[in-house]
């Protein structure tokens, strides 16, 4: 996903001048083409996030189209305050794209795991929160984001993922899910780097003779609430899958949104991450392991809610 | 708007400051007292600064509050805001009558500067340390934009504390941000202690000289000197400038100055009427 970052934001940045990129001292090398191209609208920030995202938000009170980005956590707790009141209280167009997303950079640690930004995200007004489920999911969001005039929060996972979609994201829109294969008994609704495992337990229900339809939610918000209705009324089951803490993550906003809307919920799931630091060492397909949330241990748990609705 | 350098103030414009700098503070004791609102002393402290910035130095056209060549002003010590609000009113932004909306329900004029709602408020501050790396942001996108205004920045000494004012600092220095100049407040109090007893600032004027800027100390009541240091930015050093104001809290009433009490105090009716007088706008 970061390296279709890199090449989307220099693409953009030849068309449009106001595109600025703003580093915290990261991605050794992956900047050097908008370096080359635009060497007066790059600055490294250096570790120094809290003025990073003060810079990008005076920049952007003054007509730019400021990019800020870092490691997650460093993105996104570290300078929140600014986020909240320098970005967001102002309703200023600073994209703020974060690498390592959940457990993407899980060999480094829980300082660098990242499970509760989005829980911290959403929650600030005029705050829009896009979590990619692939690199051309990346670089859509990032074009979106450019044509509009409020803050956007990008969480890409690391690179090399697995590429979902076969091209270019013509229909890609801010706040409407694209759905990835159809189905009709379970809904898989998937946000961020999830995609592929959503993806992959979709394969191994139908094995077990479930269809599974896979959705790459990947606006958390603005929710599409359209598409939740539609599901939640059409499929005997939903589930919501992500590398985040189930307090305040997708699922979470989908929860609410069934409490307010007061929508029969019996026939809903979540997978996420639970209320602990994942302290052990390993990569993140380990973790993912160990949480429960690989593709065959979301299946199974599919599965087994699926027969547990039969024997009622 | 031209950003030609404006001569020094004469004798005669530093007099017509000083009735300004009364007048401010005249203002900003009614407001503290119809509102009963806290950080009286916080905004008589720096008024003779806003006063230097908004009637000599600053390019900026109340007409116009979003000429995007104006030169910025941050009140990044928010909590200051009346003295903003009273110097806005009094150039003109909006009518004078609104400052009686001061903290009212409903208004515009809250206890810190809000963000998109009032002309003339380049930010909405309050929380501190925010005021600088937003200037930083500012003066860059000027650059990039080929727009030749300046950004000064308001900070308490208070603010020093927060870590945010040295990584903008740092950075300011890195990116030679020469239109950038940071004015501290420097009345020695805090909220609730003595500065320098709660985190060591001194040498104020060597730290920030040593984060590589071009720091110097100057009289904060001395208001012809204020608008010619801040009118000579950029000053060909190349680097950002850091005025270290020497200022006394409560500053212009004797029964308020260096009394830490009015941090969170305001005034009665009879203390306003003994205040104004000792002003000279009685």
């Amino acid at each position: 996903m970061r390296n279709a970052f890199a090449d989307e934001l220099t693409k953009l940045g030849d068309k449009d001048s106001r595109v600025v990129m703003l580093s915290g001292d990261i991605g050794n090398r992956l900047f050097d083409k908008f370096k080359a191209k635009h060497p007066s609208r790059f600055f490294n920030c250096g570790v120094a996030e809290a003025n990073m995202m003060g810079v990008a938000a005076g920049m952007a009170m003054n007509g730019l189209r400021p990019v800020a980005y870092t490691i997650t956590p460093f993105v996104t707790t570290r300078c929140l305050e600014q986020i909240r009141t320098d970005v967001c209280y102002h309703e200023v167009p600073v994209t703020i794209v974060a690498v390592g997303a959940g457990l993407a950079y899980s060999g480094l640690g829980p300082t660098h795991h990242a499970c509760e930004d989005i829980s911290f995200l959403r929650s600030i007004p005029n705050m829009v929160v896009i979590c990619p489920g692939d690199a051309f999911e990346v670089r859509a969001a990032l074009r979106a984001s450019m044509q509009q005039d409020h803050p956007v929060y990008i969480r890409m996972g690391k690179k090399g993922e697995p590429v979902v979609h076969a091209g270019p994201l013509a229909n890609f829109q801010i706040g409407k899910a694209t759905p990835v294969s159809d189905g009709k008994d379970v809904c898989l609704l998937s946000t961020g780097n999830m995609l592929p495992e959503a993806i992959e337990a979709a394969h191994k229900l139908k094995e077990r003779g479930i269809s599974a339809q896979v959705v790459s939610f990947h606006t958390v918000k603005p929710l599409d609430e359209a598409y939740l209705k539609d599901a939640f009324g059409r499929f005997k089951l939903v589930a919501t899958i992500e590398e985040h803490s189930l307090i305040g993550g997708f699922g979470a906003a989908v929860s609410e949104w069934l409490a307010d809307t007061r929508t029969r919920n019996q026939n809903f799931m979540r997978f996420g991450t639970p209320d602990a630091f994942f302290k052990k060492s390993g990569e993140q397909e380990y973790a993912r392991e160990m949480l429960g949330l690989s593709a065959h241990q979301i299946a199974e748990k599919i599965i087994s809610r699926a027969a547990l609705r039969r024997d009622r | 708007m031209n950003v030609a350098v404006r001569k020094p103030a004469t004798q005669a414009e530093a007099g017509a400051l000083k009735l300004y700098a009364a007048q401010l503070r005249g203002k900003i004791i009614e407001m503290s007292h119809a509102a009963q609102a806290a950080h009286l002393a916080s905004s008589l402290s720096c008024a003779d600064i806003v006063t230097a910035a908004y009637w000599h130095v600053l390019n900026v056209n109340p007409g116009r509050p979003d000429d995007p060549l104006r030169d910025r002003f941050i009140l990044s010590k928010g909590h200051a805001a009346a003295a903003l609000y009273a110097a806005l009113a009094m150039k003109g932004y909006f009518p004078i009558e609104e400052l009686n909306t001061y903290c009212k329900d409903g208004g515009r004029l809250a206890e810190h500067p809000p963000a998109n709602l009032l002309p003339g408020v380049e930010a909405a501050t309050g929380s501190l340390g925010h005021g600088l790396p937003l200037g930083c942001g500012m003066a860059l996108s000027g650059r990039i934009k080929g727009e030749a205004f300046r950004v000064f920045a308001l900070l308490s000494d208070g603010e020093n504390n927060e870590g945010s004012v040295w990584e903008a600092a740092m950075f300011a220095a890195a990116q030679k941000l020469d239109n950038v100049c940071v004015i501290v407040d420097y009345n020695k109090w805090q909220a609730t202690a003595r500065s320098n007893e709660t985190l060591m600032l001194a040498p104020l004027r060597d730290k920030w000289a040593a984060f590589g800027w071009d720091a110097r100390e100057i009289d904060g009541h001395d208001i012809g000197a204020l608008a010619e240091a801040m009118q000579g930015v950029p000053n060909g050093s190349g680097k950002p400038v850091a005025l270290i104001a020497h200022t006394i809290k409560g500053k212009g009433v004797s029964f308020m100055e260096d009394d830490n009490n009015w941090h969170y105090r305001a005034p009665t009716a009879d203390e306003v009427v003994k205040a104004h007088k000792e002003l000279g706008i009685a």
